[in-house]
């Protein structure tokens, strides 16, 4: 872990949060005293020792960091013979990367004084984490999840229930991860006094895709510094599933001034992108503002924002964050689509292959390291995120693999 | 010169606020919305606000959002809105439309506004975008002479009330309530507040919205404010077919106490 890790750096966005043509704020002037009100909070957090400690100690002691670097041979056999570590944030508390977000922004919360946090969840990761760091530091929590999410991550929505957060399915639109966040942002505009909207991933009005970044930097600091110890050099690709883009942002930015080291994005293919049944929002998306940021979205000739569809949940999204689309801009990251076939055959592998049982939406990430293996050859050198663990995906996975005990 | 500043100003004439009535374009199918619109202008809307339905309308309550989805499940497309501006503007009536930013910015924000001024709208209400996005806009909008809308909230800092009064022409947009659009019992005595604190930075008309829908509400606001808004009872009457009853009970409201001059 790094003190350094929420430091401004020469990557930050203007004042006004953009990235280049990306970013700002498009949203509702009753929602700006409280982005801003969070933006000035941020700026003395993220230089205030006091804030660092504890951060820092809640990611030490509370989520289990440093998450630890896992070199996996046998399911990198199946791609050319090149190395593959995995960067393991399936190993955090509550199973996944979210978890370094969500203290960070719940330790905001207490500073602003505010008792009430609400937040957006598809797979569910998100919202779990949020309803543990609202029972460990007592704040009224309530989660916003799509109807569709719902079913599909069932498991995940009993556990915020257990952790005493109010759970409300969102019936409306395409009833997953883009709703949710609607429906979000109505109760953080009639509730603004008293509530935090804890978002989830690195995309929004500013200053969230700073701040959701920012706690995720231990991700690429800690990758970068294992790599080197246990490969002895930089690896060639550092490669992540993108949703909003929060796990991979975090883990680009511990190489992002490595200009050897290429960043490497996976969008939800869906059943392809040439079918209208996807997610790759970098890959065929075009400039749009939704949800308080200008970034590429999905979206008719009207401008009216199109469903995505994925297989995974937490990668259902027809959005993606604005730093992500400056990096694609700048040509520093590239992007690619896996489809939900080739994100599955990853999942079933790593968890034959090394027992790690990956997340749905990290296996699109192992799909695409699998054929950046092939593309670099045996000398290669590929770090994955694996963002979260599959316990959550287990009813996906017996639908698709038809594992349910025969009868 | 303001496109709407004559409504206002005969409005104060008769010691009155203004009625601005709010309907999606396309509602309940794009024929539909046009005879809605002309009834409500001839049963005294002085303004009509033609909302363009927006897949992800996060600004709006559950009345406005189905009324919207239902107008794109009926296949309304934004190249519609233009004929039914035309249509208010030739049956007499005062347009301005009401939008997300989105289909704009994907339309082309000068086209857009080219359009909607040949159309014989008179300008631009822009829930979620504000004036330091809106460069843009602020072009556009002055190339083809529309008045432009911006909002103000309980919550906004008089630094904010002050920009968006400077950035706005024709009137400014006073969202009575924190939320989002609907019917509600009682207005907000965050209302009066509101607009006493918008008033000590400009001399622009106010119009209150968000949460009227009777007479006798419209009639609690047009006290204080120069213009009444009402969106989702209008809806609301579309299916109890009570559109022009309501703007009738509602132009009796906005009559019924002296606007401050
Ligand atoms: C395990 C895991 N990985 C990735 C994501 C996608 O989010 P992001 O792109 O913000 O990392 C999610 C979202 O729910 C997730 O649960």
């Amino acid at each position: 872990m790094s003190r350094g890790q929420l430091a401004p750096t020469p990557h930050d966005p203007d004042d006004r949060g953009h990235f280049g043509p990306w970013g700002g704020r498009y949203m509702p002037e009753a929602l700006i005293a409280a982005v801003d009100e969070l933006a000035a909070f941020y700026e003395k957090a993220r230089i205030d020792p006091e804030f660092l400690d504890e951060f820092f100690r809640l990611l030490r002691d509370y989520a289990g960091r440093p998450s630890l670097l896992t070199e996996a041979p046998k399911f990198a056999a199946h791609a050319g013979g090149a190395r593959i570590f995995l960067k393991r944030e399936d190993l955090n508390h509550t199973g996944s990367h979210k978890i370094n977000n969500v203290l960070g922004q719940a330790l905001l919360t207490k500073r602003m004084g505010k008792k009430r946090v609400i937040a957006e969840t598809g797979a569910g990761q998100h919202g779990v984490a949020t309803a543990t760091a609202c029972a460990l530091m007592g704040l009224d929590c309530v989660i916003y999840m799509g109807e569709v999410d719902t079913e599909r991550q069932a498991l995940n929505v009993a556990r915020m229930r257990l952790l005493g957060a109010e759970v409300i399915p969102v019936k409306t639109g395409s009833r997953t991860l883009k709703d949710a966040i609607n429906e979000a942002l109505r109760d953080w505009v009639a509730n603004v006094d008293d509530t935090h909207y804890l978002l989830g991933t690195a995309a929004g009005p500013h200053p969230f895709p700073v701040l959701v970044r920012d706690f995720h930097r231990v991700i690429g600091i800690e990758a970068r510094a294992q790599v080197l110890e246990q490969a002895g050099r930089l690896p060639d690709v550092v490669a992540a599933c993108v949703g909003g883009g929060s796990n991979a942002i975090g883990i680009f930015h511990g190489f992002i001034d490595d200009p050897s080291v290429r960043l490497v994005g996976l969008e939800p293919g869906g059943d392809g992108i040439d079918t209208d049944r996807h997610g790759a929002t970098l890959t065929v998306g075009t400039p749009g503002s939704l949800h308080g940021a200008m970034s590429y979205v999905m979206q008719d000739e009207d401008g009216q924002i199109r469903e995505a569809h994925s297989i995974s949940a937490g990668l259902d999204y027809p959005g993606v964050g604005p730093e992500h689309a400056h990096l694609k801009d700048t040509g520093r990251a590239e992007y690619r689509p896996v489809t939900d076939a080739e994100a599955m055959e990853a999942f079933a592998l790593l968890s034959r292959t090394e027992g790690i049982i990956p997340a749905i939406e990290s296996s699109h990430a192992l799909a695409g390291a699998l054929v950046l293996g092939r593309e670099l050859g045996p000398d290669g050198l590929i770090v994955v995120n694996l963002s979260g663990r599959g316990d959550k995906d287990m009813d996906t996975a017996i639908k698709w693999f038809g594992l349910g005990v025969e009868s | 010169m303001s496109r709407l500043a004559g409504v206002f100003e005969a409005c104060r004439a008769e010691s009155r606020a203004a009625l601005i009535g709010y309907l999606p374009a396309g509602y309940p199918t794009v024929d539909g919305s046009k005879d809605v619109l002309r009834a409500m202008v001839g049963s005294g809307c002085d303004v009509v606000e033609v909302g363009l339905p927006y897949s992800d309308p996060v600004m709006d309550g559950p009345t406005i959002q189905r009324a919207s989805e239902r107008a794109l499940r009926e296949g309304f497309r934004v190249r519609d809105l233009f004929g039914i501006v035309e249509s208010v503007a030739a049956a007499g009536g005062r347009a301005v439309v009401m939008t997300y930013w989105n289909p704009v910015l994907k339309y082309g924000a000068d086209a857009f506004a080219r359009d909607l001024a040949a159309a014989g709208g008179l300008g631009l209400i822009t829930p979620d975008l504000v004036p330091d996005e809106a460069e843009e806009w602020l072009a556009a909008s002055e190339a083809h002479d529309l008045d432009r809308i911006f909002l103000v909230a309980p919550s906004s800092t008089e630094e904010r009330i002050d920009l968006n009064a400077r950035s706005s022409r024709g009137f400014l947009y006073a969202t009575s309530v924190m939320g989002v659009t609907g019917a509600r019992d009682v207005v907000s005595s965050a209302a009066p507040e509101l607009v006493r604190r918008v008033r000590e930075h400009t001399t622009m008309p106010v119009a209150v919205g968000l949460g009227v829908r009777s007479g006798a509400q419209a009639a609690e606001l047009a006290a204080f404010a120069d213009g009444v808004i009402v969106g989702s009872a209008f809806v609301t009457a579309v299916e109890t077919d009570t559109v022009a009853a309501l703007a009738t009970e509602l132009a009796e409201g906005v009559r019924q106490v002296p606007s401050p001059a």
